[in-house]
């Protein structure tokens, strides 16, 4: 699309992080306890601007609606949020998210869920588009459209939960320990440049994904010229936003596995290419050549989840930790691994990835 | 001096000779071939007329006492804001000859550079700043279409297969290269040099549009043959004989004109590579006679894909001029592979001074709103953008990067690495640093080996420099520089060029 006016023209989110995620290979659900527990042990890699957690298998009962978090400042923007939702969607059910008055959170936004269904009302200008696609932009209406209002979660048995605040007290405030899921992420948030934005804390999600991202990425201005580009703007001001449309992009649009997504975020280098037969040569030269205004580059370490697997990658160089371990049909990927012995001290195996080799971790069966 | 015209009073350049260390050796005789220097019999010793110095600087380098220095003339004219100097003494040479007023090299003109007007970013805290003699730092660059995504399948192995194939491309070590000169405007020395560096360095070098020597078709895949309105030099061979192809339209320098390449300058070895006759003036139509709108273009370039059987990506050269996106969007769309985008500050062996300093815009404004256009219109991938004309150093290439170039050319800066002194007379084919002259007293001053390792060098400093900025930004590869305007901040710059730059302020 067309850059809008003065695109170039926007303040970045710069933040350090720590990053935690844990998945039961059989579906077993784990309690939320365990991710609250391993983040609250990484408590200092955040500063109490910004936590979350992303849960899988939470809405087993629901599991065929897209489950819409939606955050607002007030009243109003609730109205006007359910207005644009019950215009493309049919709501099956709604209810405040249940909530705990903490002394640790402060002025909450009014959190509410839906469990929607496209309507596909042919009367709207939105009927022709594929299902995911249309989720997507309704999504986009309210987030750009409603003042104060913003969907933090959209995917189906799944749910972020997030705000400002440490992640322990996040959790606390939206009673995490109440729920049980096979995938979890969590996330802590140092940012030095902006106040605290309940909509800018992590996990960023679109649909089934979610993104938990600890880095700075370097590439950013060029990123989301080249999303711009394919008809993603962005407007979260965080490099994780750039993460989950490019896997939007290259996943679901372009066709790729999430091997080859994880090559484009994190090439071989090119003596490395260099080295490779001759069809792996061809290959990751057209990568390169084709997807290089996507690269990520700067340090980064990000988890990224869907309802089938977890993924974890670092950047070419390795200049943000992230540390795999297992446990019987466990993998947890953290930051530190101080916070996967704090809630699992046995651990059968435990590795750093090398820089840029994604660690991919699917459910079984 | 005393009883002349005032066209030979009021001359540029004052030659300064300390009596004391002058030894009468005639050097400086023997090297200005603006004859400035003479031995006067009747005085028995070495005398110079100040009106015929180019400024050039041959004698003071070559004076074995350093007894020479050349100086602008000190003596002033009133002058004024409005009647600068400058047009007083092309007055003087117009009333003399009712002609043209020639120059040589980029526009010394006071138009805003815009590179001193932006600056670059660096990491601090909490991002690492990369350092190259300890990390990787990648420079590679491929010039040519790139597909909008790839198709990948999974073999039977399990391994990922590309389906999807590249078009030709061109693979650049550095994304610098040495722009179109053509054999005859610079001598064959020069031009063997620039092969010779251009493969040392795995970058490219253009030929100009005066066609391709046959010794130098060993050089080939580092070659840019190039094809210009007066078709000089060009067939079959030549254009199956370079790794890219570039129809050249325009020229930053001179926008909307052709070239003249005088008679004097074509000897045996040039008539025979630009096909024309010894001794005749060769002369570039201002347009191309078979290229009167943009559908004409497209048949061109498919002209040329068809002779090269497709091996080799077609690059369209056009001047920065006002309409500059909109052209660009439209050459991108008949096929070109890559858009060279020329800037007004770039160098010319000749050029109507007026045109020069007076036609065009410069190169930032025009790269910027190229990169953005085709972007807006989702096509920026269909072609590589090149910028042309006035990089100056290794900061400037930078810059045109993160704007959105892909690769940079440079030219001056080549001959500069020569020893070439800007003194802009290269359109008289006398240059005494033997760059712009076929004669082969002045040409056999340059070396092609010395000549090949000075370009060389300093294509090598530039990426060591380039290498250290963008590690210094946290970044390891020069595609995530690319465009990424958020590396780069004006400085004084107003609302409107900082939105055509699309940078912000410094300081926000």
């Amino acid at each position: 699309m067309k850059a809008p006016e003065r695109y170039y023209d926007f303040e970045k989110d710069i933040s350090g992080c720590g990053v935690f995620g844990v998945i039961s290979k059989q579906r077993n659900l784990i309690k939320g306890d365990l991710p609250i527990n391993a983040m609250a042990c990484m408590h200092d890699r955040g500063n109490g601007l910004g936590g979350g957690f992303a849960a899988y298998g939470i809405y087993p009962d629901m599991a065929d609606k897209y489950a819409f978090h939606i955050m607002c400042d007030d009243k109003s923007g609730v109205n006007a949020a359910e207005e644009v939702l019950k215009h493309y969607c049919t709501v099956h059910e709604f209810e405040p998210i249940p909530t705990r008055k903490t002394l640790n959170i402060t002025n909450p936004p009014l959190v509410n869920r839906y469990f929607v269904s496209p309507n596909f009302d042919p009367a709207h200008e939105l009927s022709d588009l594929p299902e995911e696609d249309y989720m997507v932009s309704v999504i986009m209406k309210i987030n750009t459209s409603v003042a104060g209002a913003y969907v933090f979660s959209s995917g189906k048995n799944m749910g972020a939960f997030k705000g400002v605040g440490y992640p322990e007290d996040i959790a606390d405030f939206f009673r995490l320990d109440e729920y049980s899921a096979y995938i979890w992420t969590g996330h802590n948030r140092f940012p030095t440049n902006t106040p605290g934005w309940w909509a800018g804390a992590h996990p960023f999600t679109i649909l089934n994904w979610s993104i938990v991202h600890n880095g700075e990425i370097s590439s950013y201005g060029i990123n989301r010229r080249y999303l711009c580009e394919h008809d993603y703007l962005c407007s979260l001001m965080t490099d994780t936003e750039v993460v989950a449309y490019e896997l939007d992009l290259l996943i679901r649009k372009h066709g790729l596995s999430w091997e080859m997504a994880a090559k484009v975020f994190a090439p071989p280098f090119w003596d490395e290419i260099e080295r490779m037969d001759k069809d792996d040569k061809e290959l990751y030269t057209a990568l390169r050549a084709t997807y290089g205004p996507g690269m990520l580059n700067g340090p980064f370490a990000i988890l990224v989840a869907d309802n089938n697997r977890l993924m974890g990658l670092n950047d070419r160089i390795k200049l943000r930790p992230l540390l795999v371990a297992e446990k019987d049909d466990m993998v947890f990927m953290s930051s530190e691994e101080s916070s996967i012995r704090e809630v699992c001290p046995e651990l059968d195996h435990v590795w750093m990835p090398k820089a840029g080799e994604p660690v991919i971790v699917d459910l079984e069966g | 001096m005393l009883f002349q015209p005032i066209n030979k009073n009021y001359h540029e350049f004052h030659i300064d000779r300390d009596k004391d260390l002058c030894i009468n050796c005639e050097v400086c005789v023997r090297q200005c071939s603006y004859g400035s220097h003479y031995w006067d019999e009747v005085r028995g010793k070495v005398m110079h007329d100040n009106s015929k110095c180019v400024g050039c600087h041959r004698c003071e380098a070559l004076c074995p006492t350093a007894a020479l220095h050349i100086r602008k003339k000190p003596s002033e004219y009133r002058g004024g804001a409005s009647w600068r100097p400058v047009f007083m003494e092309n007055i003087y040479k117009q009333a003399d000859t009712g002609g043209v007023l020639l120059a040589g090299m980029g526009s010394p003109v006071d138009i805003p550079v815009y590179w001193d007007r932006m600056l670059l970013d660096a990491s601090q805290v909490t991002n690492p700043s990369i350092d190259p003699l300890r990390e990787p730092m990648e420079l590679k660059t491929f010039l040519g279409a790139k597909p909008s995504k790839l198709e990948i399948e999974t073999g039977k192995d399990g391994k990922p297969k590309l389906k999807t194939k590249l078009t030709p491309q061109l693979e650049l070590n550095y994304p610098i290269m040495f722009s179109a000169m053509s054999f005859g405007s610079i001598n064959f020395n020069l031009h063997r040099a620039m092969a010779r560096a251009a493969s040392e360095l795995g970058i490219y070098y253009n030929t100009g549009e005066g066609g391709l020597h046959k010794s130098l078709y060993k050089y080939g895949q580092n070659t840019i043959v190039q094809v210009a309105s007066g078709r000089f030099g060009v067939h079959k061979d030549y254009l199956q004989a370079g790794a890219g192809i570039e129809i050249k339209v325009g020229q930053g320098a001179k926008p909307g004109i052709g070239g003249h390449l005088p008679g004097e300058k074509i000897n045996d070895m040039v008539s025979e590579t630009r096909m024309v006759p010894i001794g005749s003036d060769a002369i570039s139509p201002a347009p191309h006679h078979d290229i009167y709108s943009i559908e004409d273009l497209l048949q061109l370039i498919f002209a040329l894909k068809e002779a090269s059987e497709y091996k080799a990506p077609v690059s369209v050269k056009i001047a920065a001029v006002h309409n500059v996106a909109a052209i660009a969007s439209g050459i991108v769309r008949a096929g070109a592979d890559i858009v060279t985008i020329d800037g007004m500050r770039g160098g010319t062996g000749a050029a109507p001074a007026m045109t020069r300093d007076n036609v065009g815009i410069p190169l930032e404004l025009a790269l910027a709103s190229v990169d953005q256009r085709l972007r807006d219109e989702g096509i920026r991938n269909q072609a590589s953008i090149v910028a042309a004309g006035g990089i100056r150093c290794s900061a400037d290439a930078i810059k045109a990067i993160a704007l959105g170039a892909d690769a940079v050319y440079i030219a001056t800066g080549a001959l500069i690495a020569v020893g070439c002194t800007l003194c802009g007379r290269c359109y008289t084919g006398k240059c005494p640093w033997g760059i712009a002259t076929n004669d082969p007293k002045l040409a056999k001053r340059q070396n092609p080996d010395i000549a090949a390792k000075k370009m060389t060098n300093l294509v090598r400093a530039w990426g060591h420099e380039i290498e250290e900025m963008l590690g210094g930004m946290g970044l390891n590869s020069i595609e995530s520089l690319r465009g990424n305007r958020d590396k780069l901040r004006a400085v004084g710059l107003s609302d409107t060029e900082m939105d055509i730059l699309g940078v912000k302020h410094a300081g926000r």
